[in-house]
């Protein structure tokens, strides 16, 4: 399984806080995106956000490629300080 | 070395003794206090609310405070960042930084906030009466931040 979080604007906009999704060899994070686009229209606006991709807390590209039991997050630039 | 988040107002002076306590070095300690503004460019507000990454959030101010250690040979980092409702005057983030020298100790502090304003997973929502509204990423952090890559 992969867990995905989602945080801020794209928390809100996607109705989704975390989820989990079935793994399958050579997933990417573009086949994650492509799979919650089908589950919705929320999630098309999420991703139209452009949001920052993290695997297991480190800043990655759509094209990275996941494994089993791996924590995808997206979520939009910052703004702390 | 300290970097941490939490849910309960930042004590400055305790903050500032606790890094004191472990020196041996130093001889200047630089600290900065973010506050909230009661105001933003639309008028008043009414506090905020910061979200985070538990887990990446703590990792990412930890690695930071590591970076600004070796770059500019801190003897001691401490940030402490504020999560969750946090009213107007109140602190967001206190950081401070001992070195053997001045120079080194302010370096270390812009380059820590600069820094945490670009990559610490954090995002500010500014409330008014019964609405809120996202804080937007600013160009002017992404310039401040990319000058300490030259």
């Amino acid at each position: 399984m992969i867990t995905v979080k989602c945080f801020a604007q794209v928390r809100e906009i996607s109705q989704t806080e975390e989820m989990s999704l079935s793994f399958h060899q050579n997933m990417s994070i573009a086949d994650v995106q492509r799979q919650l686009c089908a589950q919705g229209e929320q999630w098309q606006k999420a991703f139209s956000l452009s949001p920052l991709i993290a695997c297991n807390h480190i800043i990655v590209s759509e094209n990275h490629v996941l494994n089993e039991g791996d924590e995808v997050a997206f979520f939009p630039p910052v703004t702390g300080g | 070395m300290v970097a941490r988040v939490q849910e309960t107002p930042i004590n400055s002076d305790y903050e500032t003794a606790e890094l004191r306590r472990l020196l041996k070095l130093s001889g200047a300690i630089v600290t900065f206090c973010g506050l909230v503004r009661d105001f933003n460019h639309l008028g008043k507000i009414e506090g905020i609310s910061l979200e985070h990454y538990p887990g990446m959030t703590e990792k990412t101010l930890l690695r930071l405070a590591q970076q600004a250690v070796k770059r500019f040979e801190l003897e001691q980092v401490r940030i402490i960042h504020r999560v969750g409702r946090i009213d107007n005057a109140e602190t967001i983030v206190w950081v401070g930084c001992a070195a053997v020298h001045r120079q080194a100790a302010f370096a270390g502090a812009a380059y820590i906030m600069d820094i945490l304003k670009q990559d610490v997973p954090l995002w500010k929502k500014e409330h008014y009466g019964e609405s809120s509204v996202w804080v937007e990423a600013k160009s002017t952090d992404k310039d401040a931040a990319s000058r300490w890559q030259k």
